[in-house]
């Protein structure tokens, strides 16, 4: 199997007003794969991955250098809209966040916003996608209640399924699994390695065994710094870096 | 050990105090005002206009007046603010601007009521020519109700997460959609309830409403905006202070200050009922 680039970040830097938070970033995200972030506490992976959607646009002061290119194209350029881009890249975040509507609203909500589908279509994907998510036997006759009566590991899955829903080509996951339990976090990496058939995966987290159970590639960040970037198994058998070799050992971190 | 429980049961009872002779005072209050106006509550009193010198009859124009001035207020203060509020909480960037923005507004709400109505004299009656008229009072109150509204409506945005916010954002939603559909229906509630108590307090003002619309004394009701009109604290403060006979009026304006005080408390009871029941819903 071939590999081909999906997102590749070149010389990527990033400031929070005068502080910058990325420096020199040089990743490439194989289509189709699974590409883990991880790293210390305060080192930058949240920030990293959310300008993969420019989820930081929002935030008063941020600025970005550099170049994200996604099938080529660069996400910061005038002429592109953040709308479609983050259509195309959805984003699951660190603690479950469904809006306080019905389990199939919370799916609906992307399709909705975006218009455009009559209600048949509608019932048709939040299905496909509850069922992605491998949430639909557990919910499906119970669509119409509050997305707050699910567990917390269901939730994940219920923002999981709202983020298909818009038919993305790449997700990013943001410590999908820190608020969650450990069996309801094995539900999630299952999932995570299911979606890589047909989507981009890029995740942040902070558990290395994570990272090396569902990724083919990870990168190692530190204070801002991207340290090392590889094949999963070989940051983890055999890292070029002594820092990296440090921080999977547990000397630190 | 000892000497902190006996530091512990002097604070507490010494907090108790300090509540119970706050209570006591409205309750005295309203008891006095209960007992010396609820006599004078007839279905007349209620749905008459005043009579010989007003000295008998009812205030039915001016619970009309009151009514209609506060429906002006509504109006304006509503949408304005709470759209104020939607622009501060959710768009402008969190700049030295926004920060002197805010802070007027909050001092806005310290601004004594009756500067209010000296400036409603000067731009709704003189330099807009509405006169003094339920128009004029009722944009008068409704700036003073503003900041209240604002302050409120700002109040009820920041308590929702942001992760509805940045969940929207990220499924392809404008910056617009996103506060429309997953943040302003969850928080006009608490916006209303906010609003609801600033149309209260301004239902119970005086001094703005003096130069600006509020009449002495008129036998009929207001046929428009343009008319002016009786409201029960103005009436009130003439029954009490202005009227020829107060003496043989006293009970008349006890019997106003009782509707008026129930006019009010009737809306904050609303609001806070409102309130309680959200809070019970809410489940973020």
């Amino acid at each position: 199997m071939d590999i081909k680039p999906k997102i590749e970040i070149r010389d990527l830097n990033f400031f929070y007003g005068p502080k910058q938070a990325l420096r020199n970033i040089n990743v490439v995200c194989a289509d189709r794969r699974v590409t883990a972030i991880i790293g210390p506490s305060g080192c930058g992976k949240s920030t990293f991955i959310r300008t993969l959607n420019r989820m930081n646009d929002v935030i008063a002061g941020a600025r970005t250098e550099g170049e994200i290119l996604l099938d080529g194209v660069n996400i910061n350029s005038p002429q592109v809209d953040v709308v479609e881009l983050r259509k195309n890249v959805g984003m699951v975040f660190q603690k479950p966040n469904p809006f306080p509507k019905s389990i199939f609203d919370n799916v609906a909500y992307g399709l909705r916003i975006n218009n455009g589908r009559n209600r048949a279509e509608i019932e048709d994907i939040v299905e496909q996608s509850l069922i992605e998510a491998a949430l639909w036997d557990e919910v499906k006759d119970r669509l119409k209640d509050n997305a707050f009566s699910l567990s917390g590991g269901q939730q994940q899955r219920l923002c999981i399924a709202r983020a298909l829903a818009v038919k993305p080509e790449v997700i990013l996951f943001d410590e999908p699994c820190s608020a969650i339990d450990p069996i309801a976090t094995a539900k999630i990496e299952d999932l995570i390695m299911k979606l890589k058939k047909d989507y981009t995966v890029v995740i942040v987290t902070h558990n290395m065994q994570q990272a090396a159970r569902v990724s083919d590639f990870t990168a190692f960040m530190m204070l801002g710094d991207l340290i090392e970037f590889d094949k999963t198994e070989k940051i983890f058998t055999n890292p070029a870096n002594k820092l990296t070799e440090d921080y999977i050992t547990g000397r630190f971190g | 050990m000892k000497k902190k429980k006996v530091v512990e049961f002097i604070a507490f009872f010494l907090l108790r105090v300090c509540l119970y002779t706050v209570l006591a005072v409205l309750l005295v209050f309203l008891i006095d005002i209960g007992r010396k106006g609820g006599g004078a509550i007839t279905w007349e009193f209620l749905s008459q206009p005043p009579r010989r010198g007003m000295t008998e009859g009812g205030i039915f124009p001016a619970i009309m007046g009151t009514f209609l001035v506060t429906m002006v207020t509504a109006i304006l203060a509503i949408p304005l603010g709470m759209f104020a509020a939607i622009y501060l909480n959710e768009y402008a960037k969190q700049s030295r601007l926004t920060r002197i923005i805010r802070l007027s507004i909050r001092n806005l709400s310290g601004v004594p009521s009756i500067v209010y109505g000296l400036f409603g004299v000067i731009l709704f009656v003189n330099i807009l020519r509405f006169g003094t008229s339920i128009l004029s009072a009722g944009l008068t109150l409704g700036l003073l109700t503003l900041p209240w509204t604002i302050t409120a409506s700002e109040e009820a945005l920041k308590t929702i997460p942001n992760s509805y916010r940045e969940g929207s954002l990220a499924l392809g939603a404008t910056k617009w959609q996103a506060i429309r559909t997953n943040v302003l229906p969850y928080a006009v509630p608490g916006m209303l309830t906010g609003t609801v108590l600033g149309l209260a307090r301004a239902a119970g003002e005086t001094a703005p409403i003096l130069f600006t619309g509020a009449a002495f004394y008129l036998p009929y009701l207001p046929k428009s905006l343009s008319d002016q009109f009786m409201a029960l604290p103005y009436h009130l403060y003439i029954m009490a202070t202005q009227h020829h006979a107060i003496q043989q009026v006293r009970p008349l304006a006890y019997g106003t200050a009782l509707v008026l005080i129930a006019l009010v408390l009737g809306l904050n009871m609303t609001a806070i009922v409102v309130r309680y029941r959200l809070r019970r819903k809410r489940r973020w």
